[in-house]
This record gives structure tokens, C-alpha cells and sequence, in this order.
């Protein structure tokens, strides 16, 4: 499989990608991942998030480098905007996912990407998260992700492929499915 | 005749080469293959002949495929209307006539309790005494079980839970609304025919296959079986596992030759929301992923009419059809509803049409994976001299319907022919 000679080139590696569903489906142990986080206070609504190890294929993993996100609110918000705002992490992570998808599911489908380009905008009403009325949640609204995709392909194969990339994406399905989160202080 | 041995219950009610175990169409196909090749067998039926057919379908439920496509070895639709789609009392007379047709030796009401290895065959323990064996054909089904998923333990005491195998009619539905949880053929039709029962019906939609009951003036059966798709081997497919996994295509069978989707519902006011993720505090919450999956249904299907449209144009079948057509995509809510609180009283029954799976509880053979499923190669089973037919692609795209049955059984039992004629040479294979 890893052997194909397609000129189509995405940067993805389709046939690593392949070779470790096959030996993860004689293997299910090493299938199983934990992903992490840690969250520092700096001040006031501004926090500062690393990202550096997972588990995963039995054992730990650490990135090539730790990886550090800003988080504030607006200054609308009377707070000092020194980040993007969580819930623009939540569509960034969003994103990414999907287009990083994308780009797997073309390059299996063979098709040659020139440029993608995702914009995502999320609906929320804040009476929510400010508890004017409890009617209203705190989230989302809804999400609306448009990409505008350059491709050697019809308009109905770059969709199949958006289709199929949300279908395996797993920050697509985090949003759409609810998930039990447990909170606690140690 | 072997029943006369059967008395008292004998420890062994006989050897044999071959033992089949399920008197449906799989299996009597088989066995006609067998009695072609002079091969000794028996078919050990735990009711009578096409029991699934008689005992564990709705009422209203018809084939989804054409009676001119109901044929099994040897044997074809004889009736007046080709174009029709029989009825469960039709397909079991039609069954029932094949099993006379070809004198099959079927032991009826004999249930098989276990099959296990024996130094050189089977083993197969039924309620009326054993039969020794070398080969076994498990033809007993892939829908013997619903598959109803783990979340159904949250669902309210209050609410009155269905599956293909529990419903028979509407009648025995509380009044009140219904929840249809998946949307395969059985999903869609279950959740039209309590919707025109009068009571209020949503219907929890997850990945699924749309089809038009008829395209270009003939029945989808008729392109699909004309364009080779029915025919489609397992080599020729990309992702066999995937394939295998494939919701049932969204039809239905009816003297109108009605187009059942999800637009159907829609229009007739059936509410559709994404799919059943959790239920949590008696509150069922749905997947905000609906839009993606009708679309994703709505390309697939637009691929297939593009590849009917090919195979048209290149046989010539177009110059006797009508023009080529495209559906309107699937419409969905702008907003559908992510939740519905089900202690409000607004539901009052539930539907599962979750899928089904086997059951192999009786089978000591150590050939079923980690999901429960028989390891097999295109049929042959993971153990020496033992056969699985009519699942879901087993071998082509057409292995689960009665007329896939004929091709399927010819090759599993040519391999099983081969493997008795190995074995019986003296010194072969088996110390």
C-alpha cells in the first residue's frame, strides 16, 4: 500500500497512515491514547495552556517541543485580550481537525490539493454564559464551517471528501456528540 | 427414513459428511449444491422451513427486492406479477416450495445446542441427539439477534421499547408520540407506518444509504443487477470490512412502488433529528451531525446513479429508459432538535432499529472474533471443513439476498467437495 507511486502529493503519508490502522486492528491495546493538557492562572481571565505529552501505542509520548496557547476574553469583556478566547480555541481545534482531514482523504482519493482554506463562525447568545436566562445555553448555538478548496477534482469529489473528513474527525465528533466530563479538585 | 432413529433421544442420531444447520434459502440452496455433487447431508432446522421468515418479521414488511429477482438453484418466481414484491407469507410459500421442489433432507424442529471439533469432523448436539459430521454449513442467519446499543439501559421504564423482532403492527404501541432510533429499511418504514397511525414520530438519523425505489422508470433492483453492482466481488472493493458494515439501503416493498427517504418523511411530518448519542438525566440528546450524514448519503447516491447512468449509456439500456434524473438533496431542519426530554411525556414509545446480529451462542468452535463474528474467507470459515453463507457480503454485493444465495452456495460447496475428497484419502490431512 505504501508503495504507491501516485503523483499526487498532500504531505500526508496515507500509507503510515494505513499500515497503523491494519496493525491497530490486530492490536486494540495500543490503540488506546490519553491526550493532555495543563492550564496555568496567570491573572485576571488571561491563562496560559501547555501542551507536551500523550499516551499512546503502549507507552508515553512526548512532542518535539512543548507547545503553549495564550487564552483571555476581549476587551469588550473588560478583560485584557492577551489570548484568543477559549471558545475560539474550541473552533480552531475544530478546524484544524477538519482540514487536516481533509488532506488525508484527498490524498487517498488521489486527488491533488492546491489550497485550503476553512473559515468557521459559531452562534452564541452570552444571555447564557451572563445567567440572564436560563433558557439559553451557554454554548454554541451552532457552528457553520465554509471551505473554500483548490483541487484537480469535481465539485462533488471535493465535497465527498469534506463530508468524509468530518466522519472521521474526532474534534467534529467531540462538538456534536455529548461527552461525559468529570471535574474534580485534588 | 432417519426420524424413526430419533425416538428417546438417542445419543447419535446419525453421521453424515455434511450437516447443515438453518432451513432458510441459504441453506437449502446449499443443499440442493450438495445433492448435485451426490454429497451426503442432513439440514438441522430448529423450526420449519424459512422460520426468520415466518416467525421474526413485522406484519406490513415485503421483500425490498422485485419477485423476478426471487430465485435460488434450479428454481425461479413463477407467479403473474414479476414487478411486485412478495409479502413474508409469499416468501416463506416461496421457500416452502423450493424445500419440496428439491426434497431437501431437513430435520425440522431440532435445535441445534452445540458444534464442536472432534478429532476428524464436527460434533453437532441438538435437542433430538448428535450427528457426527466432517463438514458443517452454518446457513442459521445474520438477523437472529436485534442489536440494540448500551444507552437503551437510561431509556425511562415509561417508555415502551420496540425492536424488528418485538413489533409486529401499530396496534401495539401506546397512543402518543414514537422515537425511531436509525434509519435503515427498517427505520424508515417502521417510522412511516406509526407516523400514518396517527401518532407523532421522530426519527433519530445516523449514517445510512438512500435509494429511489425506481430510476429512469425501472425498478433500482433492475440497474443495480444490470450494472454488475450486485455482482461485485469482495476483491473488487476497497474497504471489505467498511462494505460489510453498511446500513441496509432506505427501501421499501409495496404494490405502489413507493420511494421511502427521509424527504418522504419530512413531507408527511415525520420530525428528523440527528443521531441517538446519549441519554443522560432521562433526556435524549442527538448528534449534531445530521446534516453531514444526509449529505454524505445524498453524494453516495448521486455517485451510483452516475455509474447506472454509464452502464446505460454504454449497454444501450438508456434508449429503453427514461432520461437520467436527480434527486433533491435530503432536506434538514435549519435547526434540528439536539434533545428531547424523555420523562415530558411527549414520547411514548421507542422504536430500535439499531441492526441485528447473529447468533452463535450454540457454536463451541473456537472461529468468532473479538466482535463475535465468524473469521472467515469468503465463507470459509476459519476451520477446517466449516462454511458460513448468506451474511452481508460474504462473497459479492448480492450474498444477502435470495438471489445471492445461489452463486455463494456453488462455491462454497465446490471448496467444501474439495475438502471432503482431501480428507477421505487415506493418510491425508487429517492426523
Amino acid at each position: 500500500m505504501s508503495e504507491s507511486v501516485s503523483p499526487v502529493d498532500n504531505g500526508v503519508n496515507v500509507g503510515a497512515l494505513l499500515d497503523a490502522r491494519e496493525a491497530l486492528t490486530a492490536a486494540p491495546q495500543a490503540a488506546q491514547f490519553k491526550w493532555r493538557a495543563s492550564c496555568n492562572w496567570v491573572g485576571g481571565t488571561h491563562s496560559q495552556s501547555k501542551v507536551e505529552s500523550f499516551f499512546g501505542l503502549g507507552e508515553e509520548q512526548q512532542h518535539r517541543t512543548t507547545f503553549s496557547f495564550e487564552a483571555d476574553h476581549p476587551e469588550i469583556f473588560a478583560s485584557a485580550d492577551q489570548g484568543a478566547t477559549p471558545v475560539e480555541i474550541v473552533l480552531v481545534g475544530l478546524a484544524s481537525c477538519l482540514t487536516a482531514g481533509v488532506a488525508a482523504v484527498a490524498q487517498r482519493r488521489e486527488i491533488q490539493l492546491r489550497s485550503v482554506r476553512a473559515t468557521v463562525e459559531a452562534d452564541m447568545d452570552i444571555q447564557g454564559i451572563l445567567g440572564i436566562d436560563s433558557d439559553v445555553r451557554n454554548g454554541f448555538g451552532g457552528i457553520k464551517i465554509t471551505y473554500q478548496i483548490d483541487a484537480d477534482a469535481s465539485k462533488e469529489d471535493i465535497d465527498a471528501i469534506v463530508a468524509q473528513s468530518a466522519k472521521r474527525s474526532a474534534v467534529y465528533d467531540i462538538i456534536t456528540n455529548p461527552t461525559n466530563v468529570s471535574i474534580e479538585v485534588a | 427414513m432417519t426420524s424413526s432413529a430419533l425416538k428417546e433421544q438417542p445419543v447419535v442420531a446419525g453421521a453424515v459428511d455434511v450437516v447443515v444447520i438453518g432451513a432458510g434459502h441459504c441453506g437449502l440452496a446449499v443443499s440442493r449444491c450438495l445433492t448435485e455433487r451426490s454429497i451426503e447431508h442432513v439440514i438441522l432446522e430448529r423450526g420449519q422451513v424459512a422460520n426468520s421468515w415466518r416467525h421474526e418479521r413485522w406484519d406490513s414488511l415485503r421483500l425490498l427486492t422485485p419477485n423476478w429477482q426471487s430465485r435460488l438453484p434450479g428454481y425461479g418466481y413463477q407467479g403473474s406479477d414479476p414487478d411486485g414484491f412478495m409479502t413474508m407469507k409469499e416468501v416463506v410459500e416461496f421457500i416452502d416450495g423450493y424445500a419440496e421442489f428439491i426434497s431437501a433432507p431437513i430435520h425440522g424442529d431440532t435445535t441445534v445446542t452445540s458444534v464442536s471439533r472432534d478429532e476428524d469432523g464436527y460434533r453437532v448436539e441438538t435437542d433430538r441427539g448428535e450427528w457426527r459430521c466432517r463438514s458443517v454449513v452454518v446457513a442459521s442467519g445474520e438477523n437472529n439477534r436485534t442489536k440494540v446499543p448500551p444507552l437503551s439501559e437510561a431509556i425511562p421504564d415509561s417508555i415502551k421499547t420496540f425492536t424488528a423482532h418485538s413489533y409486529r403492527n401499530p396496534d401495539s404501541l401506546p397512543e402518543g408520540g414514537a422515537l425511531v432510533v436509525g434509519a435503515s429499511a427498517t427505520g424508515l418504514q417502521i417510522a412511516d407506518e406509526i407516523h400514518r397511525s396517527g401518532r407523532p414520530v421522530t426519527i433519530a438519523v445516523g449514517e445510512h444509504v438512500r435509494m429511489p425505489r425506481t430510476y429512469r422508470g425501472k425498478d433500482i433492483q433492475w440497474w443495480l443487477d444490470g450494472a454488475g453492482v450486485l455482482d461485485q466481488a469482495i476483491e473488487d472493493v476497497d474497504d471489505i470490512v467498511r462494505a460489510r458494515r453498511v446500513p441496509s439501503p432506505q427501501l421499501i416493498g409495496t404494490p405502489e412502488r413507493a420511494t421511502l427517504d427521509l424527504n418522504v418523511l419530512t413531507d408527511n411530518g415525520v420530525e428528523t433529528v440527528g443521531r441517538l448519542a446519549a441519554v443522560n438525566d432521562g433526556k435524549a440528546q442527538f448528534s449534531g451531525s445530521l446534516r453531514n450524514h444526509c449529505q454524505m448519503a445524498d453524494l453516495k447516491l448521486t455517485r451510483l446513479l452516475n455509474t447506472i447512468d454509464e452502464w446505460a449509456e454504454e449497454s444501450g439500456a438508456a434508449s429503453d429508459a427514461d432520461p437520467p434524473e436527480r434527486f433533491e438533496p435530503t432536506r434538514v431542519p435549519e435547526s434540528p432538535r439536539l434533545s428531547l426530554d424523555l420523562h415530558s411525556g411527549q414520547i411514548r414509545s421507542l422504536f430500535w432499529a439499531t441492526g441485528f446480529r447473529p447468533d452463535y451462542s450454540w457454536l463451541n468452535v473456537p472461529v468468532l472474533d473479538r466482535k463475535g463474528h465468524i473469521r472467515h474467507d469468503a465463507g470459509v470459515a476459519d476451520s477446517p471443513g466449516m462454511y458460513v453463507i448468506g451474511l452481508t457480503f460474504l462473497r459479492r454485493r448480492k450474498s444477502s439476498f435470495i438471489h445471492g444465495a445461489e452463486d455463494d452456495a456453488r462455491d462454497l460447496t465446490e471448496h467444501l467437495a474439495g475438502y471432503l475428497a482431501g480428507c477421505s484419502r487415506p493418510s491425508a490431512v487429517s492426523s
